[in-house]
This record gives C-alpha cells, sequence and structure tokens, in this order.
C-alpha cells in the first residue's frame, strides 16, 4: 500500500475518484499549516446564531404556559429552527469529510471533539455540539494543547454539559445568599479525561479543590462566557500541590494558570500523546510511538503539530494497516467520499433522508449522531464497533447507498480501485465481479472487511 | 445509627478488596456437572451506567441524619411508598411495588464493588464489569465476570447467552460465547452477496464471528417491525427487556444489557424520576414478556458502578460517591427487604466525609445468587468468576 493511500485511509477521510490524496506526512502537516478551507466553504453556525433561539425559546416557553394564542405554534416552531440547525450542522460535517482536500484536519477535529466530549442535554442546546467543535475545538487542533483546553472548559456548551454553570463557591456571596453550591463534575473530568488521565497521580481533594477554582466560570445568553467573581469560592486553592488565587478579588485568569499549568504536566502529555497513538494507529500502539509523541510535546510546549509531526515521522504510524476499524460517521463519509457523491447531492438532502439515510444507521450502528455514550467519548477499539447488530446495520446500509448517493453508481470493479487503492486484494476484486448487480458490487466493497478498517 | 448488626466487614470495605489472592492464583476453570444443563433457571443482569443514587431510590427515611442531608430539592415532598418502616422507595418506582409485596423484588444497600477514591466512572464501570479487585491490573482485564461464569457453565449453546442491544457490555463478553443483537438490527441484503461476503469474512476473525451472527440471527430471530417510526436513538430499556423475554423464552438462560443516564450532578429530581420510570418499565417489561411460570425462574440484577454522595451538592444533584444500591428481582429472589448492615449516615459513619459507606462487597450478593441458581462451586466464584472476593455469609437472597 503507498503511503499517499494509507495517509487517506488511516489519517484521512477517505480515498475519493476527484480528489487526490496527500503526498506524504510533510503535505499533511503543511496543510494542517495552511488555511481551513472546508471550514470557509461549508460552514457551521457559531453562538451568535444560537443565542436569538434559546431567547425565543424561553419567550414560546412562557407564551405557552400562559395559553397565549398561538403559543404552541411558536414553540413548535423555534424548536424546529434549532433541530435544523443541528442538522445543517451534520450536512457540513459531512461535506467537509466528503469533498477536503486536508482530510487529516478533519479527522483531528473529531479526535479532539471526542476527547473534550460534550453533548446537548435538551433542546436548547441541540445545535450546541457543532457550534462548541467549531469555536473551542477546530481553531486550534494545529495549535498548543493548552490554548484549546482553555477554549474547551470555558465555552458554554461544555460549562452546561459538566454543569459548572451552576457550580457556586458555597462560602462565595451568592453561594451563601443562594444556599448553592460545588458542583464537582467539569473538575473531575478535566483531571480525569481531557488532561492527566485516571491513572495519573491526583486526589479527591485535588477534585475538590479544582472544583472551588473553578467556581464563576459561567456565561449568559446576552455576553457568552462569563466569569462571575461573586459565585468564586473565597481564598486560595491547591490543586497538585500548587496554589492558586487568594491574594486579589477571584479572576479566571487563576483559573487560566491552573489549566495552563496541569496542561504542561509529563502526565497529560503521555496521556495524551497515547490517546492520539491508540485512535490512529493501534489499540495497542508501539510505545516508541507513544515515547516520540511523548518527547515532542514536552520540548515543544504542548505544540500539537509538532506532537503530530513525530507521530508521522516513526515507522510504527505506518506499519500493520487495518489495525482499527471506521467509526460509524466516519464509514458513511468515506463511502461517499469513495462514490465521489457531489456537493450539489448533499447540500440538496431532505430532513427527511438525512433522518432516514444517515441518522437512523448512524445509531443502529452503536454511534446515534452527537449523543455519545459519556464524557469519555466513544470507544476507540474494533471490537466495540464492529459487533453482530452494528455490522449487519453497516452492511444493509451499503447495499442501500444509491438512496443517499443520489446518481447512478460506479462500475464496481472500478470503485473499488477507488475506494481501496490499487493494491485491493484479489479476494475482493473477485467477490465484485460475482455480485449479481452493480448495486450489490458497490455494497459488497463498502461491507468489506478493508474498507471498514483503517 | 447501625440498624443491624456490628459492621463485621467494615474494615475490608474501607481499605477495599482484600488484597492476597490473585486470579493467577485462583484454581483452573472445572465445569459444575448438573441434572439440568445449562439449567432451566435464567439470570437477567442489567447495569446501569453512570452511577445511581442509591440513597435516593432506597430512601433511608428511618435514619436520623437522612432528612437533613438530603432536602425536598432533591427528594420532593413526597417520601414515596414505605418499604419496611425504615427504608421508602423512590415514587418513581411505585409501580414496582405490587413486586416488593408479593416478594419478588428486593434491594442490596450500602453496597459497592472493590473500586475505591478515583470515582471514576469509567474505571468504576470496568471494575463492576470485570467483577475483579484491583490486584488485576487494569489491562488485563479483558473478559466480563458473566462471560467467567457463562464458561463455567456445561452444556452452553450459541443460544444460552446474549449480550443485548448496540452498547458495549463488557460483563458478559470474553472467551466463552455470547451472542450480541439488538431489536432493531436488520440485515438487508440477496442471498449471492451474503454468500460473497461470508466468504470475505472468513479472512477476518472480527468481521467472521459479527458476521456469522448477523446472518444466522437474521435467518432465525423475528426483530422489531423495520418500517417503523424513525427513532435516531437506540432502542429504549423497555424495548430491549422485551428482546430479552423473547430469547429467555426459548434457548437463552442469561441476558446482560445496560441502562445509561444516572450521573445526576443535576436537577436529580427529574432526571433520577425519568431514570426509574425506564427502570420501573423494563422490570415489569420482562415479567410480562417472560409470564408467571418463567418468571418464577428468574433472577434479575441491576448494578452501578458505585453510590454518589451523600450531601446533595450545589445544583440539586448529588456528585460521585462510594457506597450505593443493588436491585434484585424475579420469582427465585428472596425479596420484600433491604439486605446489608445499615452504617448509617451520621457524619462518623460516613465514608471519606462525603460518601455512604459500603459494607459489604456487591459482588457477594450476584456470587451467592449465582451459587442458588446454578449451583455452582464456592471456590469457583471466589477464585474465577469474582477473583479475590471473600463470598461470606450466605445473605440468602433467593429463595
Amino acid at each position: 500500500m503507498t503511503i499517499a493511500t494509507r495517509a487517506a485511509i488511516r489519517f484521512g477521510t477517505g480515498l475519493s475518484p476527484v480528489l487526490a490524496p496527500p503526498a506524504d506526512a510533510g503535505a499533511m502537516i503543511d496543510a494542517l499549516a495552511g488555511p481551513d478551507d472546508a471550514q470557509a466553504r461549508f460552514p457551521v453556525a457559531g453562538l451568535a446564531e444560537i443565542w436569538p433561539l434559546i431567547a425565543e425559546l424561553a419567550a414560546a416557553r412562557r407564551a405557552r404556559k400562559a395559553v397565549e394564542e398561538g403559543g404552541a405554534a411558536r414553540y413548535k416552531q423555534v424548536t424546529s429552527a434549532i433541530k435544523d440547525m443541528q442538522l445543517a450542522g451534520l450536512r457540513a460535517r459531512l461535506m467537509r469529510a466528503v469533498r477536503t482536500r486536508d482530510g487529516f484536519r478533519e479527522r483531528l477535529t473529531w479526535f479532539w471533539a471526542d476527547h473534550f466530549t460534550v453533548r446537548a442535554k435538551n433542546v436548547r442546546f441541540r445545535a450546541g455540539p457543532a457550534t462548541y467543535v467549531e469555536e473551542a475545538i477546530r481553531p486550534h487542533v494545529g495549535g498548543r494543547f493548552a490554548d484549546m483546553l482553555r477554549a474547551a472548559a470555558i465555552h458554554p456548551v461544555m460549562l452546561t454539559y459538566l454543569d459548572q454553570n451552576n457550580s457556586i463557591g458555597p462560602m462565595s456571596p451568592a453561594g451563601l445568599r443562594r444556599s448553592r453550591g460545588l458542583n464537582e463534575n467539569l473538575a473531575r473530568e478535566i483531571l480525569e479525561l481531557h488532561t492527566l488521565g485516571v491513572g495519573a497521580r491526583f486526589t479527591q481533594a485535588d477534585v475538590t479543590e479544582f472544583a472551588e477554582l473553578l467556581t464563576g466560570l459561567t456565561f449568559t445568553v446576552d455576553d457568552g462566557f462569563r466569569f462571575r467573581p461573586r459565585w468564586a469560592e473565597p481564598g486560595a486553592e491547591h490543586v497538585l500541590g500548587k496554589r492558586y488565587g487568594g491574594d486579589r478579588r477571584a479572576s479566571a485568569d487563576d483559573i487560566f494558570a491552573a489549566l495552563d499549568d496541569i496542561a504542561r504536566a509529563p502526565a497529560t502529555a503521555a496521556h495524551l500523546a497515547r490517546k492520539l497513538a491508540v485512535h490512529f494507529v493501534s489499540d495497542d500502539p508501539d510505545p516508541g510511538l507513544v515515547a516520540a509523541m511523548t518527547d515532542a510535546y514536552m520540548a515543544h510546549d504542548g505544540e500539537l503539530a509538532r506532537v503530530y509531526e513525530a507521530m508521522l515521522a516513526h515507522p510504527a504510524a505506518w506499519e500493520n494497516p487495518g489495525a482499527k476499524a471506521r467509526q460509524p460517521f466516519e464509514f458513511i463519509a468515506a463511502s461517499l467520499r469513495a462514490l465521489g457523491t457531489s456537493e450539489t447531492r448533499l447540500a440538496a438532502l431532505k430532513k427527511g433522508e438525512i433522518k432516514r439515510l444517515i441518522l437512523r444507521p448512524l445509531a443502529r450502528m452503536g454511534q446515534p449522531y452527537e449523543e455519545p455514550p459519556g464524557p469519555d467519548g466513544w470507544p476507540e477499539a474494533a471490537d466495540a464497533w464492529i459487533t453482530p447488530p452494528a455490522l449487519a446495520e453497516r452492511i444493509s446500509w451499503a447495499m442501500h447507498v444509491k438512496a443517499l448517493h443520489g446518481a447512478p453508481l460506479p462500475a464496481p470493479r472500478a470503485f473499488a480501485r477507488a475506494a481501496l487503492g490499487p493494491e485491493v486484494s484479489d479476494d475482493l476484486v473477485a467477490a465484485v465481479r460475482m455480485a449479481e448487480s452493480k448495486r450489490a458490487g458497490v455494497g459488497i466493497v463498502l461491507a468489506s472487511p478493508a474498507f471498514n478498517r483503517r | 445509627m447501625p440498624r443491624n448488626t456490628a459492621l463485621s466487614r467494615r474494615h475490608f470495605l474501607r481499605t477495599g478488596a482484600a488484597l492476597g489472592c490473585s486470579a493467577a492464583a485462583a484454581p483452573l476453570m472445572t465445569r459444575v456437572t448438573f441434572a439440568a444443563v445449562p439449567g432451566d433457571n435464567r439470570l437477567v443482569v442489567i447495569i446501569l451506567r453512570g452511577a445511581m443514587d442509591g440513597l435516593d431510590v432506597v430512601r433511608p427515611v428511618g435514619d436520623p441524619a437522612f432528612a437533613a442531608l438530603r432536602g425536598a430539592d432533591l427528594a420532593g415532598k413526597k417520601p414515596g411508598p414505605d418499604l419496611d418502616g425504615f427504608f421508602a422507595l423512590h415514587p418513581a418506582l411505585a409501580e414496582l411495588m405490587p413486586m416488593w409485596r408479593t416478594g419478588t423484588l428486593g434491594f442490596a444497600h450500602a453496597v459497592a464493588t472493590p473500586y475505591r477514591n478515583k470515582r471514576s466512572h469509567f474505571d468504576g464501570q470496568d471494575i463492576l464489569e470485570a467483577g475483579s479487585g484491583h490486584d488485576v491490573p487494569d489491562n488485563q482485564m479483558r473478559d466480563g465476570w458473566l462471560n467467567r461464569l457463562i464458561g463455567a457453565l456445561p452444556g452452553t449453546t450459541s443460544e444460552t447467552a446474549y449480550a443485548i442491544g448496540l452498547d458495549q457490555l463488557k460483563v458478559i463478553s470474553g472467551a466463552a460465547p455470547v451472542r450480541q443483537w439488538s431489536p432493531d438490527a436488520r440485515v438487508d441484503l440477496d442471498a449471492q452477496s451474503r454468500r460473497l461476503l461470508e466468504r470475505l469474512y472468513e479472512g477476518d476473525p472480527l468481521f467472521h464471528a459479527a458476521g456469522n451472527t448477523a446472518f444466522d440471527l437474521a435467518d432465525h430471530v423475528p426483530g422489531d417491525d423495520m418500517s417503523g417510526a424513525g427513532k435516531k436513538r437506540g432502542p429504549t430499556p423497555a424495548r430491549l427487556a422485551a428482546y430479552a423475554a423473547d430469547r429467555l423464552r426459548e434457548e437463552t438462560r442469561i441476558a446482560a444489557f445496560s441502562i445509561n443516564g444516572w450521573d445526576t450532578h443535576r436537577n436529580q429530581r427529574a432526571v433520577l424520576g425519568d431514570q426509574l420510570e425506564a427502570l420501573a418499565a423494563t422490570l415489569t417489561t420482562l415479567e410480562t414478556g417472560l409470564g408467571p411460570e418463567i418468571w418464577a425462574k428468574t433472577t434479575v440484577l441491576a448494578m452501578t458502578e458505585f453510590g454518589r454522595t451523600v450531601r446533595a451538592n450545589g445544583t440539586g444533584g448529588t456528585d460521585h460517591g462510594t457506597g450505593g444500591a443493588m436491585l434484585l428481582a424475579g420469582g427465585t429472589v428472596r425479596g420484600g427487604r433491604v439486605f446489608g448492615d445499615w452504617p448509617g449516615l451520621d457524619e462518623s459513619a460516613l465514608y471519606e466525609g462525603r460518601d455512604l459507606l459500603p459494607t459489604r462487597d456487591v459482588r457477594a450478593f450476584a456470587a451467592w445468587a449465582m451459587r442458588g441458581l446454578y449451583g455452582i462451586d464456592q471456590g469457583l466464584l471466589e477464585g474465577t468468576v469474582f477473583p479475590g472476593l471473600d463470598m461470606g455469609d450466605n445473605p440468602g437472597v433467593l429463595i
């Protein structure tokens, strides 16, 4: 398998008959350093577009409750506008993956979005996850980890998901007056999942003190992120042996200082390096590969591009192809990319089609859209994805892909090469040749182990 | 206010698992002989992911410290149906009171796995499902305790055990054969394509195993009506239970599935209420779906990774804790009672000043249930199914 084929399949969103894969690791790193074309071509709504809908939702709820005329209709209208915005986010995400020349950036965005998982708890922030990824994750995938950590930790969608926006220092002015208090959720997950990792040395006391330090992080519909000193627990907090705040009025800078320190910790470097290697290369990655990535992280103050460079420069990153399974969204995107599904078709997908041909299949493949099982995100192991019911759905979806492709299917043998590269196996070519129809031939390629692995 | 006898196992539970016995030292797995193979009894294990708040589900209203720890903000104004004069049931489980009264529903309280202190959902669930203590390194916990139980049963077939739904279920995964299927799964392809895929999959063990089950089940097991409404989520817990009942009425003896969403850091009153309604529907669906004759032979164990803080947190919820509760149901269960030694909720009785002190290993209840159901040797349970477990006295959870 050529480097270019492997680069597209292992580190990108797959091969395409119309878009050339990156030539080598250098091309991938250069593309990442360049402009984000896919984002410019397929935009996603920002918080600025979500806030008015949230305000209208509240107003419509009041109107409905007061049994005002048209209140129910107004509520229905705004909730459907919010859901449409979520679907627009899905469409953009899919189109980027299908049409990009910089697939590594898409895959990195998905990886880090999963690392800093969020989920909408109700209709209010239904369009929130895509916005969060766009604002807090995507701009930083080629930058410094510390910047991404800060952006993710204070984004309103994260503050809501892990309950930080209601956590109030028990001894703060607001806490004393309202008898409200602490919520440890974000503090724990930052240490356990986002930075140090659960195996690192931290204690319940670190979690509690860190939770106290994080008090004051919140947001308003008018201003977005906001730090409220009146919510902040007074006094200094000790996190991982270091003292933060306490000398002057509480400020978000104390929190940012702690986040920066935690981002710099060797445990964080090792945790992130291993997680990247597990995601891109193997469920049980080469220790030398992980060590090289950890060293790059430490040597370059968490500059992620240097970590990726170290990964791509290591021979183990290119060995053992097919060790991982494509996750369901990736599988669907790679299928359409291999088919060369047109931009026009994807842009014209109707709501019902998205539900029938994408959302429902995603759920049955085990990856309901934007609904990860918990703050630790989606599983990595191939056997978590290739289960009997999930594989059954991949097969069934593959056999009916024409409805989503919306155009005549390609000749199956040519398609096998387009989807898997010139080195496609003889067994697969033989199977495709024996298929009874174009539809079945294309379906067999998409349902094959080779296409579902990377 | 200790309610029962002296807290004999308190030392163990303060410190986590006894570390002496390791899996490596356990005797080799031996098959056990039964009159009927693999027996007629049914076992359903439900993993409640996210840490169910045992104190809110089975409320120790008789403990003088309870009311002050849990305001109406959390628990609501109604105490819920009385269970035994000391505990009351969460009102959202009121539908299960007929089971309680007929003795087919019980609980074990103040229980925990040997997992302590980090309070991570994911590690907590891994340990719950592996059934191990701390003596087995994390990366060696590849299979689940329910799978090791299946491995110890004689006469199992490919239909004996089912993992139901789309979630990963480590508790039942492992070397012993288990089928995974979901009630809304479909296999939609022509016969020739199927043959071609089967041949392609032969070269890939993972696809071979998954494909075989999928093709086989698509032939033999009726799924739900596929033309149904477009759900973008997976099936509800009650649908999983209905499917489990369908299988358990046939050759299947063991089934597992999970219910997510118990992590109630905020707005616990509403969130937990919804969760418990779904749990109640799950159990009544199982009872109805199995019918009286098979329900009489069934044990349901619903377990969670840990409990939650005894005090409400600052946002109408609770944070990650330690001791929690387990639910037992089915015709084999000696229900109508709350098992376990109640440690009390006085400040001095709490674990690390914040959590319910676990007074017994949750695995002991599961182990005694399996001993009762399948007659499995205690050494096998303590050495292989739950390595390092001291089963202790028989709590008498089964009739």
